[in-house]
């Protein structure tokens, strides 16, 4: 078997365990964390093809480094929301996340 | 057809990097599960800072040294410290129980087992040309290098991209005072 397949078999692996998480999962922060570990699994499948690809380089290594920033912003804006919400609702459990919906 | 099997094998397991590839791919899967199956919110964090350290080792298997040493410094280090943060800000005493709803439950784990089905069989099928290319020699040279003439204008829109954001976090997160 070609070794870029492995690789990309553990990136499907973690991103469908990161899916089921963040789908069935009723603390908020646990859902965050769990969309981490999906962007983990992009970030894996791209500097397998940087490496193992069709045409290799370096760029797939830059754009997960792009892709790291961008997790790391949208767990800071994801914290800040989150406290925000617990500070007025006293609650971070995402069943009761459902003020838009009454 | 017996010997062959065990010709594979010890073609496998005489590559150094295919051992550490098996170790590392169980201990984050194994993080990435127990995350799913563990009851308090804490060690769900702790269980996956293990899935991003055992990322980054494969990260260095991938000749990708610059990317391994980002992944542990702003993974293992600024994300799960903040995620502990959130939750001792949050609700640090209560337990996750989450089989309260078994038909959304099972449901959601046919859609994922699915999707893992449709890409196993894409993976399965195509066909990647065996190139080798050399990524290790100087790499965060060549990464800086690269950033700063070709990717100039993203790692720009990045920075602000960043401002924003922190600023806009913290105005999230301040206490209303009116």
């Amino acid at each position: 078997m070609n070794m870029v397949a492995s690789f990309l078999i553990l990136a499907a692996i973690l991103f469908c365990i990161g899916l089921y998480g963040a789908l069935t999962k009723r603390s908020a922060i646990i859902v965050l964390l769990s969309v981490e570990l999906m962007l983990n699994a992009v970030n894996l499948n791209l500097v397998a093809f940087s490496r193992w690809g069709i045409a290799p380089n370096l760029t797939g290594q830059i754009f997960s480094l792009f892709t790291i920033t961008i997790a790391a912003v949208e767990v800071a804006v994801g914290i800040a929301i989150l406290i925000a919400y617990y500070r007025s609702k006293g609650t971070s459990d995402v069943r009761d996340m459902n003020a838009l919906k009454r | 057809m017996i010997q062959q099997l065990f010709d594979n094998l010890i073609a496998f397991f005489g590559d150094g990097s295919n051992i550490l590839f098996l170790i590392f791919a169980l201990v984050s899967i194994g993080g990435a599960v127990f995350m799913l199956n563990l009851s308090k919110v804490i060690h769900m964090v702790i269980s996956l800072a293990c899935t991003f350290i055992s990322l980054a080792a494969i990260y260095i298997l991938l000749q990708a040294e610059f990317v391994a040493v980002v992944q542990i410094l702003i993974y293992a280090g600024a994300i799960t410290i903040l995620m502990i943060f959130g939750i001792m800000m949050t609700n640090h005493r209560e337990l996750d129980q989450s089989i309260v709803r078994p038909l959304h439950q099972g449901l959601v784990l046919i859609g994922v087992i699915v999707l893992f089905g449709v890409i196993f069989y894409a993976v399965q099928q195509a066909v990647f040309p065996a190139t080798t290319v050399d990524l290790a020699t100087n790499n965060t040279e060549n990464i800086g290098v690269q950033i700063f003439t070709l990717h100039v204008i993203p790692f720009e829109l990045m920075s602000v991209l960043l401002t924003v954001a922190f600023i806009g976090a913290i105005i999230i997160a301040k206490r209303e005072e009116d």
